[in-house]
């Protein structure tokens, strides 16, 4: 069972569609018991990082995912929801989560690229990892976004794409994940990583 | 080498999907939930829906419709066609639907879809640029369907898309739909120089190398429609998509 944090901010349906198709159990929730007591846990999100914080801090859910981060078990942020475990974004004024440490920076200087990236690319993996426990030797994903994590320790970044320039697609410390792309929109790549999400 | 993307059009009526020439005369082709599984085997970049009569119409999007189309649709979905209030662009979102695509709202209610764009972010709002040449010969952005003009030309219509808040254009040359005549390259390159936003560029592929034409010409992405869905002169249906070698050595490569 995959317990999705429903906050109004991302596709939830998207993501629980393709986990059934998977053969997952999900449940959609706002409740922090509900929450903490998930043994794993997805944050999805799209839009602006300051409206999706700002909702987050509404429902008091930013120290119940960082309570549920503490007890070890995994977390899954997709596209925005990667963004939100950083400390912060230059999208805007809000902390972010700040389980990894680092920022958001917006796509500059990529002519004649434009901005948001809207596309499917490639990702490299830096490492083995459960998420990536796949025979793809290219996984290509579906990405919607204008600004790119930037870890502060290299080490957290497990996954590279480029656009422009290379940038983090993946971000792992412990079982602290995120993914820059939308998995539940990358056909048998989504299905292969959500599949792994689930066996982890 | 870059990858683009390339995105079949469904254009639907009543539930069934159908394919027009210049906006007109829509055919039987069959039934989009089962293309939409084709497309989804075929691994298909993004898959743009259009209600080619919800406007005309005056129908409002059928939710359930869309409910089953976003269930057999693991790829990126966008959807136009009759949305006229907030709440209707709500509910199509939570059914998993991640772009609306506005033409008509853009000329008679532009306010929806600056609130759209402000709630859900540019990237789930598409302008789509409808293009036809008027009774004097003048290229002009039409709606609803093609039948009404706004008046104002491309380059015009196409900057009022993006100050709407749209993430992205969709440049459809309705004289060119259906016609297999190659892209309007010349248009493609006006109205990617006059906005900052993707342009998608529709109405007239008939293979890869049109597609590699139009992002030369500025095109972040290609859509088309009957590339997708007729094989040969006797146009019968075959649901198809480049194999992925082919874009590679045709395209991705070549950019």
């Amino acid at each position: 069972m995959i317990t999705i944090v429903d906050y109004g901010i991302g596709n939830v349906a998207s993501i629980q569609n393709m986990l059934q198709r998977v053969g997952v159990n999900s449940v959609c929730s706002c409740d922090p018991n509900v929450i903490l007591e998930a043994t794993k846990l997805i944050l999805p999100g799209v839009g602006a990082f300051d409206a999706a914080m700002d909702r987050l801090n509404e429902l008091a859910l930013t120290e119940v995912i960082r309570r549920y981060a503490g007890t070890g078990k995994p977390l899954l942020g997709i596209c925005l929801g990667a963004q939100l475990l950083m400390e912060g974004s230059e999208e805007g004024k809000a902390s972010g989560i700040g389980l990894l440490k680092g920022t958001c920076r917006l796509f500059r200087d990529i002519h004649p690229l434009r901005v948001p990236h809207m596309s499917w690319s490639e990702v490299a993996v830096n490492r083995p990892h459960p998420l990536f426990r796949t025979e793809e030797y290219h996984p290509r994903f579906y990405f919607v976004h204008s600004y790119y994590i930037d870890c502060a320790d290299p080490q957290d970044a497990l996954a590279t794409a480029v656009y422009g320039h290379p940038f983090t697609a993946a971000v792992s410390r412990a079982q602290i994940w995120g993914v820059q792309f939308h998995p539940e929109k990358s056909h048998k790549f989504g299905f292969a990583l959500l599949r792994n999400f689930a066996e982890a | 080498m870059r990858r683009i993307r390339i995105i079949p059009t469904l254009l639907m009526d009543q539930g069934k999907l159908v394919k027009t020439t210049s906006f007109r005369n829509p055919g039987y082709v069959g039934d989009p939930i089962n293309a939409l599984r084709i497309f989804n085997e075929k691994e298909v970049d993004e898959i743009c829906v259009l209600d080619i009569m919800a406007s005309r119409r005056g129908t409002p999007p059928d939710l359930n419709y869309l409910r089953n189309l976003t269930s057999e649709c693991f790829m990126p979905l966008a959807y136009g066609g009759g949305i006229t209030t907030l709440t209707q662009a709500s509910e199509i979102f939570k059914a998993g639907v991640e772009k609306l695509i506005f033409g008509t709202a853009a000329m008679k209610q532009p306010d929806l879809v600056q609130s759209v764009a402000e709630k859900f972010g540019a990237q789930a709002v598409v302008g789509s640029l409808d293009l036809r040449k008027d009774w004097l010969g003048r290229q002009r952005a039409y709606v609803t369907s093609g039948t009404t003009s706004t008046g104002k030309d491309p380059v015009e219509w196409a900057q009022h898309l993006q100050s709407l808040g749209a993430g992205e254009i969709l440049l459809q040359h309705i004289d060119r739909e259906g016609s297999l005549a190659g892209f309007d390259l010349g248009l493609i390159r006006a109205v990617c120089e006059a906005v900052r936003i993707p342009v998608i560029a529709s109405g007239g592929a008939s293979g890869l190398g049109d597609f590699l034409s139009a992002v030369q010409a500025g095109a972040s992405a290609v859509a088309a429609g009957h590339y997708f869905v007729y094989k040969g002169p006797h146009k019968a249906v075959l649901i198809t998509y480049p194999a992925p070698a082919d874009l590679m050595d045709q395209i991705y490569m070549k950019l």
